[in-house]
């Protein structure tokens, strides 16, 4: 399996991770070990296999959707990094 | 000699204290000073709640003076990983991204230990977001096994195997997504069962990989193991993969005795790489049940060898979506500096997660990502149906499949730190049974010539704990455990 610093790099991108460069090194040598560990799965024919997504073969467990108060909001809001008032706040995103 | 009340198992705890012989508040209190005299070397605890253990304490004392019936588990010290929420604690995950996150409500799990009268004692070290198999992932500080101090405690419940086995608790809870109960409970020498999957509800346990992840008990004792599982088990309607089975049904027959029971013992796991002496220990307890009345056979789970490929495709992908919450706006840590709302995920992301939960978010973003889905998540799912059928087709002839637990017993901290792909194979034989979502436990089943602990594991079908526990049972009462580390 080829995978480049520059292909770490767009993972690291889609998986929201800022990495140093020591990083982007070391994962790309660890990733291609592991991935190549893994190539002897392509050894099994599984043309023919179902995929197996949840081994209780549950359906969607289907309920009324009824709010219900969950107690003290304020627990939640307590472990804001920053909030205003009843909101978690973020940098701002519409310029 | 009488016993001190840190000594005790759950059952004798839970029954003196309701027959008025000893109080909860002298339970939790011994318990206390144990953790006080030896956590110091273990480092079993993140996070000792003394004064909430007491108070919990003083009012089911005041509970039993006020003739009110007690619970299952009246006044016994319960540890729960850190990875399981109890509201108004820091709950870290072992993560630094938690660093200061407070619990807002109880898991389902913890809510019905304190229905029972239990006493919540701490929060027990982990790899971070139990992702590891030795404990030194957490990024707090490493736990020491407490049969031999430079040794691993097993992981990623490390922090909960430890603490049980040095007494500092007689239950803890941990979560095993692929051998993370039974792994560290056969290396610190005591019972580690993993529930079937759907027994237990997860709800407010930190999610991992959610089509894997159980949440179990650690005790000292089998039928402790089964008190336990009567708390926790069970249907609960906020937890949508929590099946329809009651836990007594999946008991059922516990008590039954081993006559007659079929175990397949599987070739596949007598491999090259599994230690002569954890062999000789579980070939020796195999041959116990035998004696005992078991009939034993040789089955095979041929697609066992592909179980550790499938699962680090599978548990890692599973992660990287759960973790995605993890993002510097509602959970505590958020890294100061940079520009707009795309850098703070990136530096939060960056400087929260330690190297081995980067290393899997990675792994299963690129699994899941455009072009290798299939290659990858789509052909691990097809594998996944492959080992759950092995284990289908063994259980039309067996009752019951036996092997080791662990290949080793407990490694020594840094052996396999600077190689991923060596921790992961630590798990060779447990993930299997998280793929299929049978039920497993590990028993302890000797001392190697090391003094270290040495495991048993037991595999039953979906829902069929019982059948785990009657032989559990007999080995117990055959093979005495090996009791109490004594902490150095």
């Amino acid at each position: 399996m080829a995978i480049e610093e520059e292909d770490v790099r767009k993972i690291a991108k889609l998986a929201r991770l800022d990495l140093g460069p020591e990083e982007i090194k070391l994962f790309q040598s660890q990733l291609v070990k592991i991935l190549d560990s893994m190539a002897e799965l392509s050894a099994l024919d599984t043309d023919k296999v179902p995929p197996t997504n949840s081994v209780l073969g549950a359906v969607n467990r289907l309920r009324e959707d009824e709010p219900k108060p969950f107690g003290e909001p304020e627990r939640l809001l307590d472990n804001a990094p920053e909030r205003e008032g009843p909101y978690f706040k973020v940098p701002k995103v519409i310029e | 000699m009488t016993k001190r009340p840190f000594e005790l198992t759950v059952e004798e705890i839970a029954r003196a204290v309701r027959e008025g012989r000893l109080s909860a508040e002298e339970a939790v209190s011994s318990h206390l000073e144990r953790i006080k005299s030896i956590d110091a070397n273990i480092r079993a605890f993140l996070l000792v709640l003394e004064d909430f253990a007491l108070e919990q304490a003083r009012i089911v004392d005041k509970k039993r003076k006020a003739g009110r019936p007690l619970g299952l588990l009246a006044g016994v010290p319960v540890a729960v990983k850190d990875n399981i929420l109890v509201q108004g604690f820091e709950t870290t995950a072992g993560s630094r991204i938690l660093k200061g996150y407070k619990a807002a409500y109880d898991a389902s799990v913890v809510e019905r230990l304190k229905r029972e009268d239990a006493v919540i004692l701490g929060k027990t070290n982990l790899d971070e977001f139990a992702m590891g198999s030795s404990t030194e992932n957490s990024a707090f500080f490493k736990t020491a096994n407490p049969w031999n101090t430079a040794c691993v405690p097993g992981g990623s419940s490390g922090g909960s195997a430890a603490a049980v086995a040095a007494a500092m608790c007689p239950l803890a809870l941990g979560s095993d997504t692929g051998g993370s109960i039974r792994q560290p409970a056969a290396f610190c020498g005591i019972v580690g069962l993993k529930p079937t999957y759907g027994l237990v509800s997860r709800y407010g346990l930190i999610a991992f990989g959610s089509s894997l992840d159980q949440i179990g008990p650690f005790t000292r004792t089998v039928s402790d193991s089964v008190l336990a599982l009567r708390v926790i088990g069970g249907r609960d309607e906020r937890d949508s993969t929590s099946a329809d089975k009651s836990v007594e049904e999946a008991l059922s027959g516990w008590e039954a005795g081993i006559e007659g029971l079929r175990i397949g013992v599987p070739r596949e796991f007598f491999i090259k790489g599994l230690d002569p002496e954890v062999e000789a220990s579980v070939r020796g307890s195999i041959e116990t049940l035998e004696s005992l009345g078991a009939r034993v056979e040789e089955v095979s789970l041929p697609h066992s060898r592909y179980a550790i490929a499938t699962y680090y495709i599978i548990a890692p992908s599973e992660a990287s979506s759960n973790l995605a919450r993890f993002d510097g706006v509602r959970y505590a840590f958020r890294a100061p500096g940079g520009q707009g709302l795309e850098e703070l995920y990136e530096r939060t992301r960056g400087q929260g997660f330690g190297p081995e939960v980067k290393r899997r978010i990675m792994l299963g973003t690129y699994a899941l990502s455009s072009g290798y889905y299939q290659a990858y998540y789509g052909k691990a799912q097809r594998a996944r149906t492959l080992i759950k059928r092995d284990f289908e087709q063994a259980f039309r002839k067996v009752d019951l499949i036996a092997g080791p637990t662990a290949p080793t017993a407990a490694f020594r901290f840094g052996e396999k730190t600077e190689d991923p792909m060596a921790m992961y194979l630590s798990d060779i034989f447990t993930i299997p049974s998280n793929m299929a979502g049978n039920a497993s436990v590990s028993i302890p089943c000797g001392l190697s010539k090391a003094g270290l602990p040495m495991g048993l594991q037991l595999i039953a079908p979906a829902f069929g704990e019982g059948t785990l526990f009657r032989a559990s049972k007999a080995l117990e009462a055959a093979r005495p455990f090996p009791g109490l580390a004594e902490v150095a």
